[in-house]
């Protein structure tokens, strides 16, 4: 068994998701087969291998190279953002410039 | 089917010579819409405010003799992942069913701005997760060329909606496949670009490290335009790429004779279809007779793909997914507490395979199970990637089937999450590695259905892509 209900349960709980017990059944043994097949991973020797945490990985050159090939920085200069009515009209409860949200802490 | 297709150079010619206008091109294509949409589901909403004050702006542009932007009055449709202002964009979700974007993503305004007409926005399955397109709250999109079988997921309705001539071209979105698998699905052109080489600013994020937006076509010079309109860096977008944009119209016309291919037997190995694995040899063979050199590749990794995807992918979707918590936009089911309120938004507003992804994604990044899972996959990834750069040493060009089997029924996998994520295991690869890959038709079954052949380049060569697809298609290849 790679995953209890209790598991399921808490894993849900972290996602903030509210599952019904049927729901709990299923997801319980559908991720059970999924990760005895994810366990493949496990035949490989990973010592030594780099992590690839994005699309591609840039060449040691592209990684060292100055600022100017980073054109994703740029100056730290002020630029005015007047999005917030737009931002707010989207919101199922807004009173201007605030969300709405039910009380935060339980006493 | 429609009796007439429409090209971008078909339509430019149509407006130049004033055959047609653009308003009455956009009248032409909402009335096929309007005929072919209640039976496929294609389009989840139109456009026609827009993509009228569009055309009326081509034909003004046209009247005053101006010289005609790269895409002038060719309609496009746009999947709903990706952000148009004022058009209601609802990821295939509940949880977005009432969401009117406040900004355009790049790639719309880029179309935009070169003349495109935006008709709508296309079915897909929620938030791109799935293969089928069963997945969409809006129910499926039904497969233009046999309708009782899935169009492929997750850009189902873009790849339906070229293939029924219901669009000349279509924006769709791949992350381990949902740009190519519906394209093989569905018989049309899908190119997947390089990680980074089309801005993301406005597409609305599933898996940020593997999430790429690309066009669906029906043929190779319409592909190379659209790529031309919506390539490039952008500063809204920090993971765009500086690297200078191809000119891919002039790419294409380049001789593909002396292109040496990779072809992979890892991709020709157990639960291929006897029919698709012909189609996609008879298809190197043709390019053989071209000229290109045929070079046998070993890619060790590529059983592991799924795998790795599937850990990434829904610990990335995890985290992104976590911002639909009924505070700022979409829905909000009432709770007596703040968690409450996320709870029961979220339990209402998902999917049940959104729900997996994000339960999926939840367990591999919690603690005690981070470096078992998300850090060992992280590290498969780039061996996965390795498999790529060294075949990349040796040719030009890797060419494998899209998808092991044509398109399913509806209903043949959906009960079987584990069968599903396995339609996509020669699609996963290019995506984990970053790499362009485009799905061309190359013939159909006995039964009719489209069969795929996939094309893989090194990083930022698109154009060598679409230059071995073009010389592909103008040797009969996609119809093989």
């Amino acid at each position: 068994l790679k995953i209890s209900r209790d598991d399921v349960i808490r894993v849900a709980e972290l996602a903030h998701l509210e599952l019904s017990p049927g729901e709990i059944d299923t997801y319980r043994g559908q991720l059970d087969e999924i990760l005895s097949y994810i366990d493949k991973l496990k035949e490989l020797d990973v010592t030594n291998v780099e992590p690839m945490a994005q699309g591609i990985v840039l060449s040691p050159a592209a990684k060292n190279a100055g600022p100017e090939s980073h054109p994703e920085l740029r100056e730290d200069v002020l630029r005015p953002c007047e999005v917030a009515a737009a931002v707010l009209s989207q919101s199922a409860d807004a009173e201007k410039p605030f969300f709405r949200v039910p009380k935060v802490i339980e006493r | 089917m429609s009796t007439s297709t429409w090209t971008v150079a078909s339509v430019r010619e149509a407006l130049v010579k004033k055959k047609v206008s653009a308003t009455e091109l956009a009248t032409e294509f909402y009335g096929r819409i309007e005929k072919r949409n209640p039976e496929l589901n294609a389009f989840l909403t139109l456009s026609p405010e827009r993509a009228y004050a569009q055309a009326d702006r081509i034909d003004a542009a046209v009247a005053n003799g101006e010289a005609l932007p790269a895409l002038a009055g060719v309609p496009v449709a746009v999947k709903d992942v990706i952000s148009t202002t004022g058009v209601r964009t609802t990821c295939g979700s509940k949880i977005l069913e009432t969401y009117i974007p406040p900004y355009d993503a790049t790639a719309v305004e880029r179309l935009e701005r070169a003349g495109a007409v935006i008709v709508g926005k296309t079915n897909c399955d929620e938030f791109a997760m799935g293969s089928s397109n069963e997945n969409s709250a809006y129910g499926p999109v039904r497969n233009p060329i046999a309708t009782d079988r899935v169009p492929g997921g997750s850009s189902g309705g873009s790849a339906a909606a070229v293939a029924a001539g219901l669009a000349v071209a279509a924006l769709g979105t791949d992350t381990g496949g949902s740009i190519r698998q519906p394209g093989s699905f569905c018989g049309v052109s899908a190119l997947m670009p390089t990680y980074g080489r089309v801005s993301r600013y406005g597409l609305i994020a599933f898996a940020s490290s593997l999430d790429k937006i690309g066009p669906f076509t029906s043929n190779i010079a319409d592909a190379a335009a659209v790529m031309g309109v919506i390539a490039g860096h952008d500063p809204n977008d920090s993971t765009s790429a500086a690297v200078p944009v191809e000119n891919y119209l002039h790419e294409i016309e380049k001789p593909a004779n002396r292109l040496r291919i990779g072809v992979p037997e890892d991709y020709f190995g157990e639960g291929i279809d006897p029919e698709v694995k012909e189609k996609v040899q008879a298809g190197i063979g043709l390019l053989e007779r071209l000229g290109c050199q045929r070079i046998p590749l070993q890619m060790p990794h590529t059983d592991y793909a799924i795998a790795t995807y599937y850990i990434l992918a829904t610990a990335e979707a995890s985290s992104n997914l976590a911002r639909y918590d009924g505070v700022r936009y979409g829905l909000r089911v009432p709770g007596s507490t703040l968690i409450d309120m996320y709870r029961k938004t979220r339990e209402r507003g998902f999917g049940s395979e959104v729900k997996r992804r994000i339960m999926l994604g939840t367990y591999a990044l919690s603690s005690g199970y981070y470096d078992a899972y998300y850090l060992r996959a992280q590290k498969v990834r780039a061996l996965i990637a390795r498999d790529f750069a060294d075949a990349f040493q040796k040719v030009d060009a890797i060419v494998t089937p899209t998808t092991p089997t044509p398109a399913f029924r509806l209903g043949e996998k959906s009960a079987d999450p584990l069968q599903m994520y396995l339609a996509d295991i020669y699609t996963v690869t290019g995506s984990l590695a970053g790499v362009p890959g485009i799905s061309v038709p190359c013939g159909k079954t006995k039964a009719g259905l489209p069969v795929g052949m996939q094309i893989f380049g090194p990083h930022f060569r698109e154009g060598s892509v679409l230059q071995l697809a073009r010389a592909f298609e103008n040797a009969g290849g996609f119809a093989t």
